[in-house]
């Protein structure tokens, strides 16, 4: 279901991000004033623009939820900021290092996207937490919903009211982007393309591996009540995720194939297929 | 409306809900579509809300289980400030500072309790009982925690003024005052959000607090800024416009997405 097209998607990043990482590398011009690190702009910034925009996107897919009650939307919305939270602490890196090496400090308050950055981040690492401490599956999902709407219409409003607050210390890269060099900002939009596509296959590949572990568990379910064997130990355990569930009540309506093939090969013999 | 109602559990029709033993009220068959859809009118919602503030305002004097915690809180905090800072006297930045982070600690206090009796003793479900406005609820408790934090301030700012604030407050009074009160409605309708999110999780007394202070920045950004000329010696001035612009809209958009929200909080 979520596997289709997934082989495409993966080559086309690998393929995006290749040609950014030459073009970072071996084509865009050294910066002026800080030289080779200023290469660290076409990582660092993609790195947190798609995050940012994870969080949003999980928010509209929120929005989704609580309107259709499909619990797709829901694991949607979590892998959206679950992958956000890791590119989250992807940019907090590059940009630290980024501030040690052109400020000298592994921190600047006076940078406020990074601060800005920060607040979010730590409002969105509550969210895992947050999903973890409610025991009711529906009531899990709902107010995670919630949560992910208030926090994805808080992104924009913290990033405002944080630039502000600061006063413009420092030369800002982002801000220059219409005046950087036309090499310069092809680079850096080639390089968000390959973000962007890095963070839409691995979510995708997040959403298959869930699908495809509840099919599996919804199999496994049928099977033991199949055999019999009632054993509540396996059959009761929890899940120790977080991570939304999507009740695969097809899988279990469906008449069972495995078991009927293999008392079907012990007792009569098999009739030769058509086409062989 | 009293607190607990027998047999009440009824109400919570969700399919999922884990403590539904009779869940075949059919009370409770209209209230399962929240408020995206068309909602016929019952009672006031004023009138709603009028006796939810009266009930909860009641519960509130003859417990007094969060205002006096909360002022003494408070109170307590700028003497830790005193000792930790080393300081008589403080003003400027680090005034409206010190003020902001009291006033919002205090402020978490209560909105941690603030859900803490309907969850326990069936207060929400008794509400769904009633044929009212669902948000009539956030607006009653929005308003019940905006008069908490309107007595906390009452207390916690003489007692600023008097322990550790250096300038004198006269002039700067009114000023504040309209600092203050922007902030609080943001703090209300905030606090009310996400004490609703929280109370029903296994650890609220934890993440009320984690929710709730990042969503607070941009607040103690505007308040503080706002407030910080008020304390400097010698001004004679209102707050800063532009501040205040920024608080107003914060508590507009907060106060859009609370109203948004909260019936999805409220569905078992």
């Amino acid at each position: 279901m979520y596997g289709k097209g997934l082989r495409e998607l993966s080559i086309a990043t690998v393929a995006v991000m290749a040609v950014a990482l030459a073009l970072v590398f071996f084509w865009a011009p050294l910066e002026a004033e800080q030289g080779f690190l200023q290469k660290i702009f076409y990582v660092h910034v993609p790195l947190a623009i798609v995050s940012l925009c994870g969080f949003v996107v999980g928010g509209v897919f929120a929005i989704q939820h609580l309107r259709t009650r499909d619990s797709r939307w829901d694991m949607r919305s979590y892998v959206a900021i679950h992958m956000s939270l890791i590119f989250g602490v992807a940019t907090l890196i590059t940009g630290s290092i980024w501030a040690k090496g052109s400020w000298g400090h592994w921190w600047e308050w006076s940078e406020p996207t990074l601060v800005s950055f920060l607040i979010v981040f730590l409002l969105y690492a509550t969210y895992q937490p947050l999903r973890f401490a409610i025991e009711d599956p529906e009531r899990q999902s709902r107010y995670a919903s919630v949560f992910a709407v208030t926090a994805g219409a808080f992104v924009p409003l913290n990033f405002i009211a944080v630039r502000l607050s600061s006063e413009y210390l420092h030369p800002r890269v982002l801000g220059a982007t219409s005046n950087l060099p036309w090499q310069m900002s092809l680079t850096f939009v080639v390089s968000l393309l390959g973000v962007a596509l890095l963070f839409t296959t691995l979510c995708k590949y997040e959403l298959t591996v869930k699908h495809t572990r509840m099919q599996l568990r919804a199999l496994r379910r049928l099977a033991e009540r199949r055999d019999g064997a009632t054993s509540g130990a396996t059959s009761a355990r929890r899940a120790r995720s977080a991570a939304p569930s999507v009740h695969a009540t097809a899988m279990t309506a469906r008449p069972p194939r495995a078991a009927g093939g293999t008392t079907g090969a012990a007792g009569a013999p098999r009739v030769a297929r058509p086409g062989s | 409306m009293s607190a607990t109602i027998p047999g009440a559990s009824g109400a919570s029709g969700a399919p999922g809900a884990p403590r539904t033993p009779d869940a075949s009220a059919p009370a409770s068959a209209d209230e399962r579509q929240p408020g995206l859809g068309s909602r016929p009118r019952r009672v006031g919602t004023f009138a709603a809300v009028r006796a939810l503030l009266r009930k909860e305002l009641l519960v509130e004097l003859r417990t007094l289980e969060s205002v006096p915690g909360m002022s003494l809180f408070a109170v307590t905090t700028f003497v830790v400030f005193h000792f930790a800072l080393n300081r008589n006297s403080v003003d400027g930045d680090l005034a409206a500072g010190i003020l902001w982070v009291t006033l919002l600690f205090a402020a978490i206090l209560g909105v941690n309790r603030l859900f803490v009796a309907d969850a326990e003793e069936g207060g929400f479900d008794a509400f769904l009982l009633a044929p009212v406005d669902r948000s009539a609820m956030l607006l009653a408790k929005a308003l019940t925690l905006l008069c908490y934090l309107l007595v906390l301030e009452l207390i916690a700012v003489p007692a600023f003024a008097l322990l550790l604030l250096g300038p004198s407050l006269g002039h700067a009074l009114p000023g504040l005052l309209g600092v203050l009160l922007l902030g609080d409605l943001g703090v209300a309708a905030i606090g009310t959000l996400v004490a609703a999110l929280a109370v029903r999780t296994r650890a609220r007394d934890l993440l009320g607090p984690l929710l709730t202070l990042p969503l607070l920045v941009p607040i103690v950004i505007g308040g503080a800024r706002a407030s910080a000329p008020l304390f400097v010696f010698g001004h004679a001035g209102g707050p800063p416009a532009r501040w205040l612009l920024t608080l107003g809209l914060y508590d507009l958009v907060f106060g859009l997405i609370a109203y948004a929200l909260f019936d999805f909080l409220l569905e078992d």
